[in-house]
């Protein structure tokens, strides 16, 4: 077993889940109740990453971080070294690579919140921002561990963009599914064995709990 | 003093085109379904906005299509009671009352949530929520949450309807009592006739859009002028007729209903003998009896069958076949003491002065 690689994944997982999280409310609050008519195209460009090859993703994001870009350039000019093949870089990608994930659970559940709760709010003078916090999240809250729970998985088991952005650095940019690959390269079953059982048995769990999280503890609100 | 006066299109067929004004006390507005009546909350409240026009508040203005003032909801300080209550399913009783005084002290949230909930008489389910209290407790409950805030109107979306009468009127009660020192004006939209009579100090009639009537209950509604008003005004009986005698000394006169030989003596009019009018006549002033009465003062005594009898909520629901089809109201224990059934010979007792003319 690469405990190295598992506990990078697990720490880029975790960051990249926390990323989301921050990212995925106001976006997914702004998917669900705003009435712009473009709204369908930012769906689109979020919803991108479950429909591209993994390695368009990454090869494209590996030009825009690589030290000739803009963002290689200021990345260099802040930290001292390039940005392309460092774990920032994968939680950058990961961010990209796993946005739908998070957002789409978080907008669905928002969008299930009964409309009159929203208008309740604000003839008692709550603002925008104080239903949201008050009454959208806490009613939204099994669609966002969902959200969460989903990223974490899909990040601690993604290969094609990490292998792009990240190549295979031990302990910096070599995650769980790379360090399987390299078993198998190198002929080693037993141990790519053991390391693909734990993620299967991660992800049926992980799966165990968003289905698990189906069941509404306030089903029984039907308040007439 | 709410004083309003707006325009909105609503669709191609149908435009809101209301004006009028709601001192302090309840004011019924009353009207079928697509009236227009929950279009006025919510523009009132700033859910929906007007087309044009103008609301104002004392001297606080809402709303003004001429000066471009269009308050937001969060601001408007307006109480608002939501048909489906819209209390809030993870919060507890106490939190949702409390939850419009987010901008006060604990200790002042505390006490004001106390008060009123002493007022409705829910103070032994604060801490519950919503799923687990009654129908009646989470109308009281969104009472006090739209009330606990002190706003300068209250707007009341059918929300007792769904509830049986007793529970109905003695919340209406607490209400009344609450604004006895508050002095507010509360708009109470309803299409149940009966609660018009039962809560309205005054009543605003609305008909496609547009107020026909308003006044006094009595006023509005004893007196219809309109077919569509006298349907609304709970006249579960509507019958087309004709005049064939007019008795000008007596003050009455008989009429023929039309597709029957049923002759009613009813109040006179000034219609002319062979002239076409309808009769209206409330379910519930239609008395039964199970043989031929003797000695009573009504001049319309009527003889027919019993088509149907079946219960709606404290009312026993009669359809009775006397050449036309009279729907009567009476209780359960006086239709059970009569022995009705389907297929009996029935008769039906009207007074003169309970036939209303439509013309």
């Amino acid at each position: 077993m690469d405990w190295q690689a598992l506990w990078l994944s697990v720490r880029l997982a975790a960051m990249v889940s926390t990323i989301l999280l921050v990212i995925s409310l106001p976006l997914a609050h702004w998917l669900t109740f705003s009435r712009r008519r473009w709204k369908f195209l930012i769906e689109s460009l979020v919803s991108l990453p479950l429909v591209l090859p993994p390695t368009v993703l990454g090869f494209y994001l590996l030009l825009s971080l690589g030290s000739q870009s803009p963002i290689g350039r200021w990345w260099m000019s802040v930290t001292g070294h390039g940005l392309a093949f460092t774990f920032e870089s994968l939680v950058i990608a990961s961010v990209f690579y796993s946005l739908p994930f998070a957002v789409q659970p978080i907008a669905a559940a928002f969008a299930q919140v009964d409309g009159t709760l929203h208008e309740a709010s604000a003839t008692l003078g709550a603002s925008t921002l104080r239903t949201f916090t008050r009454v959208t999240i806490p009613l939204s809250i099994q669609g966002i561990v969902a959200g969460l729970v989903l990223s974490f998985a899909h990040t601690i088991g993604e290969f094609g963009v990490v292998l792009m952005v990240g190549g295979n650095l031990p302990g910096v940019t070599r995650t769980i599914s790379i360090a399987i690959y390299d078993h198998v390269q190198a002929l080693q079953y037993d141990e790519a064995n053991a390391t693909a059982l734990l993620l299967l048995a991660f992800s049926f769990v992980v799966l165990l709990v968003v289905y698990g999280l189906r069941r509404r503890p306030w089903a029984a609100a039907a308040l007439s | 003093m709410l004083t309003l006066d707006i325009e909105k299109h609503l669709s191609p067929v149908f435009s809101l085109d209301a004006h009028f004004t709601a001192p302090a006390g309840i004011t019924i507005l009353f009207g079928a379904s697509g009236s227009g009546k929950s279009t006025v909350l919510r523009c009132l409240a700033g859910l929906t906005p007007p087309d044009s026009g103008r609301i104002t508040i004392d001297d606080r203005v809402l709303f003004d299509s001429m000066s471009g003032v269009d308050v937001p909801v969060q601001d408007r300080h307006i109480g608002y009671v939501f048909q489906q209550l819209a209390l809030f399913p993870h919060l507890s009783i106490q939190d949702n009352i409390a939850y419009g005084l987010a901008r006060l002290p604990l200790h002042e949230q505390r006490s004001r949530v106390a008060t009123i909930a002493d007022a409705f008489h829910i103070r032994g389910l604060l801490e519950r929520k919503p799923a687990r209290t009654s129908g009646g407790e989470r109308q009281r409950a969104a009472l006090a949450r739209a009330l606990v805030t002190l706003p300068s109107l209250l707007l009341l979306d059918e929300p007792l309807s769904a509830l049986d009468h007793a529970i109905q009127s003695r919340i209406m009660e607490d209400l009344q009592r609450w604004n006895a020192s508050h002095r507010i004006p509360v708009l109470y939209v309803t299409h149940n006739h009966r609660e018009v009579f039962a809560l309205g100090e005054r009543v605003i009639v609305l008909d496609g859009g547009r107020v026909v009537a308003s006044g006094s209950p009595h006023e509005v509604l004893d007196q219809p002028g309109r077919p569509a008003l006298a349907s609304l005004a709970g006249f579960e009986n509507v019958f087309d007729a004709s005049v064939i005698e007019r008795r000008e000394t007596l003050g009455t006169m008989t009429c023929r209903l039309k597709g029957s030989r049923t002759e009613l003596e009813v109040p006179l009019h000034p219609a002319a003998v062979g002239e076409p009018m309808r009769v209206a006549i409330r379910a519930g002033d239609i008395l039964v009896a199970n043989q031929r009465p003797q000695g009573v003062s009504a001049r319309n005594v009527l003889t027919g069958t019993m088509m149907e009898l079946r219960r709606e909520g404290a009312t026993m629901v009669a359809i009775v076949d006397a050449g036309r089809r009279f729907i009567v109201h009476l209780t359960p224990e006086g239709a059970s003491s009569l022995g009705l059934s389907a297929g009996a010979r029935t008769w039906l007792i009207i007074k003169t002065y309970s036939c209303r003319l439509v013309v």
